[in-house]
C-alpha cells in the first residue's frame, strides 16, 4: 500500500531500452481487466510523407507496448521490480542482485520457472505465475520507469545504454527474444501487451528503416 | 499396514534440555508399527500420579498440557512448574497434550478447557507446582516404604531420591508403580521462590529442535491410511449460501472422489490435496446472497459514526463529565478513530481430521484451542454420544485468537463435511489461505470517538470516549467488556471521565483478536492521551507518570522503559521516539519505539525497547520472545492491514499478496526488559500487542505532525 | 513418469504432471516438513532446494524438477553434508528461534541458501535474502541473528580446519 503516484499516473512517458519486456507480476490485488489493447501495423503509417514523422510515429505506436506495465514493470528505476497494471512494489519484496536474477536466498528462479504456471483454487486475482528460462530484471541503466517515450527512445539508441547494441542487433532481441515475447503471453489472469510480438517486431523493423528518429 | 493401528494417539513426546523428540503424534506410514511397538510398551508401565504428571520406569516425567501450544510456550512452562516441585532433572521431562476434559482440564478462570486471555501461566502456576508436589510427595512415600526409612529424611535433587543415612538412591521411575497406588496427599508444600532451580531460568522450548529439523507434526502433516482430503468452496460473500450446483466437471478430475453441499459451502473429497483443490476450481456454483452481509467497509463505518450521540450504553462515569466540558477556561480537543476487520492468519490454516473407529467411536485430530467445545460440536453435528469423541490436541501452526471459538463454528464445518462424506474413511479438512483470510471472524471494525478537556491550569480533566462495535460476545443491551477494556479501565487519574459504547450487528462474524478489545482501546487511549499532553506541553513520560500516582506497575515499567531508551542516547537524525504503556491480562507493558519516514514516505520503525512486568518470570526467554513477537505482530497489523469488503459486501482480500504480513526487513530491534516480581505470574501472549501501535502513531506525529486517526495507518497517511 | 533426485535419493512421480512438488513431496513421498502456507509463493513456507537454490515448491509443477535434484529440509539435514545447516540448525536451536515453529522449514532452508552463497551476511543480506519468508509469529529478531550466528560458527570453523591443514 505503499504510494507511487509517478508510477501510477506516468504509463505515458516511460522508457524503452534494450530489453525485456517483462513484467515480473505476480500481480497485485486487482484485478486486471481493461481490454487489450491493439497495435496498428506498419501499414498504417505508410500515408505520412515525411519520413522524420512517419519514423516518431511508428516510434509512439512501439510505446505503447515500451510503456505497457507488461514491460515497465521488469525496467524499473528502483532496485526490485514492479508488479500488476497498477505497477505496484513486487511482493515479496525481491532485490535485483548480480545480472538482475535476484539475491542468494531469494532470487527469481525462486519463483518464476521456466514457463508460466497456473495456479489452481488459489487467490481470485492470481491465476497463474509468470515464468521464462532468462526469468530476470533488465539493467538499471536500460530504466525506463518514469522515463518519456522521448527519453526512452534515445536510450535504446544510446549503446551505452542499451548493452553496446546496434540497432541491427536489437531487431532479434526485439522480435524474437522470449522473454520479450512473454510480454505478449504473460499468462493466465495478465493483460498482454499490445498487438503481437511478430507486429512489434515489423514496427522496429520500420522505425530503423525510417531513420530511428526519435519523438519529441 | 492396518488401517486404525497406525493411528497413534495423541502422545507426543519431547524430551526437555536436549529437546530430542522420541515420538511423533502420528508417525509416517512405515515407521508407524515399530513405533507404536516400543512405546506402547512404555506406555503401559508409565504410571499416572495425577492429572498431569505421568511416570515411566526409564525415570521419564510427562507433563500433560492442558493448554495448546502454538508458540506461545505452554509446554516448556508448564512443565518448568512440574519439574520444579518434583525436583526433577530438565532432561527426563517430556510433555504431552492432554485430552479434552472439563473436569480434569478446565482453564481454573473459565471454568471450560480453553487456552486464551493469556492466562496459561496464570491459572496453572499454582495448579501444575501443586501437580509436581504431589507427585513428588507420592514418589517419596513409595520409597520410604519400600527402603523403610522416614520420608522426612530423604531428598530429591535432579530427579534422584536419596536417603543419606543408608546411602540409598533411585530415580524416580522404580517407585512411580507403587506411588501410583498411594492415596495422594491432601496437602502439599509449595517451594519458596527463593528456592527455585528450573523457575526463572532462560530455557529453549522443548519443541524447538523438532521445529527446526522438519519434524513437527501438525495437523496437516497426519497422514492416515485410507484418508480422503477435503476442502470446502466458501463464497466471496461472507453468510451467502449454496443455491445450485453442478458438480460434474470436478467428478471428472482424477481423485475426485465425491461432491457433497454443506451448510458453509460445497466439499470436495479426494485422494490428494491437488486433485482435492483441482476439483474446487472445477467446481460450478450459484450463491445465494440474501442472509450474507452487503453492505462495504466505508458502509458500516458510515453507519457506526451515525450511532455516536445517541444514546448508548454507559460502561464508566465518574465525576461531571458535562461540568468539565462546560467550563469556558478549558480547551477542548476532539478526535475520530477508525480502525478495520483484521484476519489474524495463522501460518497453519485451519484444519482438521476426523476418524471414526470401528466401534463407532470418533477420532479428532486438531490445533484445538477450545477441545471441549470442539467435543462437543462433533458430537453433535455427528450424532454420537460426546464420551465417544476425542480430541488430541495437535501443535497448530500459530493462532492469535483464530482457533479460540466459542461453539466451535470452524470443528463443526468439519464434522458436517465428515458426515457428509459417510464417515467411512478417515477426512482431512484443509483450509487454502484463502479460506482463511475471507473466513469471517474478524477482528471487528470500530468507530471511537474521543474528547479531552485541558483546564487552565494545563491539567487533563475531562475524558469522554465512546465506542461503537460489533460485540465480540455478542451482547445487545449490556457493555461488552471485550469493546471497552482498556479504555474503560483508564489507569490515569482524570477527575471527569466517562465512557460510552455501542454494539452494533454484522453480517461477518467478530473474534478476539490476540489482545482483543486492546488492539484498539490501547491506541486510542495512548494517541489521544499523546495529544492532551502535547497540547498542554507536556513531557510525554513524565506526563504519564503524574497522572499515573495510583498505578505503581504502570509507572514502574514507564520508567524503566525510558530509562532503557535514553540510555541507548540520542536518536540519530530523523528519528522520533514514541512511546505508550499498557495494562491488559493483568500484565503491564510499556514501549517506546524509534521511527523515521523513508524515502517513499512510509515509516521505518528501527527500535522497540519494552518494558514488561508480568509478575514471576517462569521463562524470561518466552517472555522476550512473546514481546519480540507481540511487537512484530502488531506492528504489521497497524502498519499494513485491513479486510476491506467492497461493494456489495465481497471480502477484498484474499492472500498475503493483498494481506500483508509484516516481513523480516521491516522487523525492528526489538530490546526487552523484564521487572524483577515476586507477584504471580500473568500473560504474557497478548500484552505486547497493544502498546505497539500507538508508540508507533506518537512516534510518527511527533515526526510529521499527522495524528493518525485511521489504520492502517500506511493506508491512511500516505493515501 | 516424472524421475527426480529427492534428498539424494532417485525417484518418480506417475500423476498428473501440473500437479505442484509442495503436494508431491507431502502426499506422495510423505515427507511433510515443507509446509503449505499460501499456495501462490507469498510466504515461503514451501521452500526446498533445487540443485542448491531456493526454489518455491507451491508453484513449482512437478514436471519442472524432472532429472533434476530437490532437497527438503528432512534431506538437508540428515545429510550430514552441509556445514551451513548443521550451523543454522544448532544456532535454531541455541537462541530458540522458532515459536509456532510452522514456517521454520521454509525460514530455515533459506537461511541455508543465503549461507552457501554468502558466508559472512550482513543485516541487509539477511533482509534480502529471507524477505519472502513471512513468519506471523514475528521470530524474525531471532532469524537474523540465527543466521549471524551460524554464519560465526562456520567462519570459526573454516578458519580451524585452515590452521589443521597447515599445521
Amino acid at each position: 500500500m505503499k504510494t507511487q503516484p509517478k508510477a501510477r499516473t506516468h504509463l505515458g512517458i516511460k522508457t524503452f531500452l534494450f530489453g525485456v519486456l517483462v513484467s515480473c507480476a505476480t500481480p497485485y490485488a486487482v484485478a486486471e481487466t481493461p481490454a487489450k489493447q491493439d497495435l496498428q501495423p506498419v501499414s498504417a503509417f505508410a500515408d505520412i510523407k515525411n519520413e522524420v514523422t512517419r519514423s516518431q510515429s511508428i516510434f509512439v505506436e512501439m510505446g505503447k507496448v515500451i510503456q505497457h506495465p507488461r514491460c515497465v514493470n521488469c525496467h524499473p528505476k528502483g532496485d526490485s521490480p514492479l508488479q500488476g497494471m497498477l505497477m505496484q512494489p513486487h511482493q515479496p519484496p525481491v532485490m535485483r542482485g548480480p545480472g538482475g536474477t535476484g539475491m542468494p536466498g531469494m532470487q527469481c528462479k525462486t519463483c518464476h520457472l521456466s514457463e508460466n504456471v497456473d495456479v489452481v483454487a488459489q487467490a481470485a486475482d492470481i491465476k497463474s505465475i509468470p515464468g521464462d528460462p532468462a526469468w530476470h530484471l533488465a539493467p538499471t541503466s536500460m530504466a525506463w520507469e518514469g522515463k518519456s517515450l522521448s527519453d526512452i527512445c534515445a536510450q535504446i539508441k544510446d549503446k551505452k545504454r542499451n548493452g553496446g547494441k546496434t540497432l541491427q542487433e536489437l531487431k532479434h532481441h526485439m522480435s524474437k527474444d522470449t522473454l520479450v515475447g512473454w510480454g505478449w503471453e504473460p499468462g493466465e489472469g495478465r493483460i498482454p501487451a499490445p498487438g503481437s510480438q511478430e507486429a512489434f517486431g515489423q514496427l522496429y523493423v520500420a522505425w530503423v528503416a525510417s531513420g530511428a528518429h526519435c519523438p519529441k | 499396514m492396518t488401517s486404525s493401528s497406525s493411528v497413534n494417539t495423541s502422545r507426543r513426546r519431547f524430551l526437555g534440555g536436549s529437546c530430542l523428540v522420541v515420538g511423533f503424534t502420528l508417525t509416517p506410514k512405515g515407521l508407524a508399527q515399530a513405533y507404536d511397538a516400543s512405546n506402547n510398551a512404555s506406555k503401559s508401565a508409565a504410571k499416572t500420579l495425577n492429572a498431569f504428571v505421568i511416570v515411566a520406569p526409564d525415570d521419564t516425567v510427562t507433563v500433560l498440557s492442558k493448554h495448546i501450544e502454538f508458540g506461545q510456550g505452554p509446554y516448556t512452562g508448564l512443565a518448568t512448574l512440574v519439574a520444579e516441585e518434583m525436583d526433577a532433572d530438565w532432561a527426563q521431562i517430556r510433555v504431552d497434550s492432554a485430552p479434552a476434559d472439563n473436569e480434569l482440564y478446565a482453564n481454573t478462570m473459565f471454568g471450560a478447557q480453553l487456552t486464551g486471555g493469556s492466562t496459561t501461566m496464570a491459572n496453572s502456576y499454582t495448579q501444575m507446582r501443586e501437580a509436581g508436589a504431589t507427585a513428588r510427595t507420592m514418589l517419596l512415600a513409595a520409597a520410604a516404604i519400600e527402603w523403610s526409612v522416614p520420608a522426612s529424611e530423604l531428598t530429591v535433587e535432579k530427579g534422584r531420591i536419596r536417603h543419606a543415612k543408608s546411602g540409598k538412591e533411585s530415580g524416580f521411575g522404580a517407585f512411580a508403580a507403587d506411588a501410583a497406588k498411594l492415596t495422594p496427599p491432601e496437602k502439599v508444600t509449595l517451594k519458596n521462590s527463593s528456592d527455585f532451580v528450573l523457575i526463572g531460568e532462560n530455557r529453549p522450548k522443548v519443541d524447538t529442535k523438532v521445529k527446526t529439523n522438519g519434524e513437527a507434526k501438525f495437523t496437516l502433516d497426519l497422514q492416515l491410511d485410507n484418508m480422503l482430503i477435503a476442502t470446502v468452496l466458501h463464497p466471496s460473500h461472507y453468510g451467502a449460501t449454496v443455491s445450485s450446483l453442478d458438480a460434474k466437471a470436478a467428478l471428472a478430475i482424477p481423485g475426485v472422489v465425491d461432491v457433497k453441499a454443506v451448510p458453509s459451502g460445497v466439499a470436495v473429497y479426494a485422494e490428494n490435496t491437488y486433485a482435492a483443490l483441482k476439483g474446487r476450481q472445477a467446481l460450478n456454483v450459484k450463491w445465494n446472497e440474501s442472509a450474507a452481509e452487503t453492505r462495504s467497509s466505508e458502509q458500516i463505518i458510515d453507519s457506526y459514526r451515525a450511532m455516536i450521540g445517541k444514546k448508548g450504553i454507559t460502561a464508566t462515569e465518574r465525576g461531571d463529565i458535562s461540568k468539565a466540558f462546560s467550563n469556558d477556561t478549558s480547551t477542548t480537543h476532539e478526535a475520530e478513530f477508525v480502525f478495520p476487520f483484521l484476519a489474524h492468519a495463522p501460518m497453519e490454516p485451519l484444519d482438521a481430521v476426523l476418524m471414526r473407529q470401528r466401534d463407532g467411536s470418533i477420532d479428532c485430530y486438531a490445533g484445538s484451542q477450545f477441545p471441549t467445545g470442539d467435543k462437543q460440536a462433533i458430537s453433535e453435528v455427528c450424532q454420537i454420544d460426546a464420551g465417544k469423541v476425542r480430541i488430541h490436541t495437535q501443535l497448530a501452526g500459530g493462532s492469535f485468537g483464530r482457533r479460540a471459538q466459542f461453539n466451535s463454528p470452524f470443528m463443526r464445518e468439519a464434522s458436517e463435511v465428515f458426515k457428509a462424506s459417510g464417515m467411512s474413511r478417515p477426512v482431512k479438512l484443509f483450509w487454502t489461505r484463502e479460506d482463511d483470510i475471507r473466513g469471517g471472524f474478524y477482528r471487528p471494525i470500530y468507530v471511537h470517538q474521543l474528547k479531552g478537556a485541558i483546564n487552565a491550569d494545563g491539567t487533563i480533566d475531562g475524558w469522554d470516549q465512546v465506542v461503537v462495535g460489533q460485540s465480540i460476545r455478542g451482547k445487545t443491551d449490556e457493555v461488552d467488556e471485550t469493546s471497552v477494556e482498556g479504555a474503560s479501565d483508564l489507569p490515569y487519574v482524570i477527575e471527569n471521565m466517562r465512557m460510552v459504547s455501542h454494539n452494533t450487528t454484522n453480517g461477518v462474524p467478530p473474534l478476539w483478536w490476540r489482545s482483543v478489545g486492546h488492539t484498539h482501546t490501547a491506541f486510542t487511549v495512548e494517541v489521544f492521551l499523546d495529544e492532551l499532553l502535547e497540547k498542554s506541553g507536556k513531557d510525554p513520560i513524565e506526563g504519564r507518570l503524574a497522572l499515573l500516582k495510583n498505578n505503581p506497575r504502570e509507572s514502574a515499567v514507564l520508567r524503566r522503559v525510558a530509562q532503557m531508551a535514553s540510555s541507548a542516547g540520542k536518536p540519530a537524525k530523523g528519528r522520533v521516539h514514541g512511546v505508550a504503556v499498557h495494562k491488559s491480562f493483568s500484565s503491564y507493558v510499556a514501549q517506546i519505539a524509534e521511527v523515521s519516514v523513508q524515502a517513499d514516505g512510509t515509516p521505518k520503525v528501527h527500535k522497540v525497547w519494552v518494558a514488561v512486568d508480568c509478575g514471576v518470570a517462569v521463562n524470561p526467554n518466552i517472555i522476550k520472545a512473546q514481546m519480540e513477537g507481540g511487537v512484530g505482530y502488531g506492528l504489521g497489523a497497524i502498519l499494513y492491514d485491513e479486510i476491506t469488503l467492497g461493494e456489495g459486501g465481497y471480502i477484498k482480500q484474499s492472500n498475503f499478496h493483498d494481506y500483508r504480513s509484516l516481513r523480516i526487513g521491516e522487523m525492528p530491534e526489538v530490546i526487552v526488559e523484564i521487572i524483577e516480581s515476586n507477584e504471580s505470574p500473568t500473560g504474557v501472549g497478548e500484552p505486547g500487542v497493544p502498546p505497539i501501535g500507538p508508540a508507533v502513531a506518537n512516534a510518527w506525529r511527533r515526526l510529521t505532525g499527522k495524528p493518525v486517526r485511521r489504520l492502517p495507518l500506511v493506508r491512511s497517511q500516505l493515501s | 513418469m516424472i524421475k527426480f533426485q529427492l534428498n539424494g535419493k532417485q525417484t518418480e512421480f506417475n500423476g498428473d504432471p501440473s500437479t505442484p512438488l509442495l503436494w508431491v513431496i507431502r502426499d506422495e513421498k510423505k515427507l511433510t516438513g515443507t509446509k503449505y502456507g499460501c499456495g501462490i509463493a507469498q510466504c515461503g513456507a514451501c521452500t526446498v532446494h533445487l540443485n542448491g537454490s531456493t526454489l518455491r515448491s507451491c508453484v513449482t509443477p512437478i514436471s519442472e524438477v524432472s532429472g533434476k535434484e530437490v532437497t527438503t529440509i528432512e534431506g538437508l539435514l540428515s545429510s550430514k553434508v552441509s556445514a551451513e545447516a548443521t550451523a543454522v540448525q544448532r544456532a535454531w536451536v541455541a537462541i530458540d528461534v522458532p515459536q509456532c515453529g510452522y514456517c521454520q522449514s521454509g525460514q530455515v532452508m533459506s537461511a541455508v541458501a543465503l549461507l552457501k552463497a554468502n558466508s559472512n551476511p550482513t543485516d541487509q543480506d539477511i533482509d534480502n535474502a529471507m524477505a519472502g519468508n513471512i513468519c506471523r509469529c514475528a521470530t524474525y529478531q531471532r532469524i537474523r541473528q540465527g543466521i549471524h550466528d551460524a554464519a560465526g560458527t562456520l567462519t570459526a570453523s573454516a578458519s580451524s580446519n585452515v590452521k589443521g591443514e597447515t599445521a
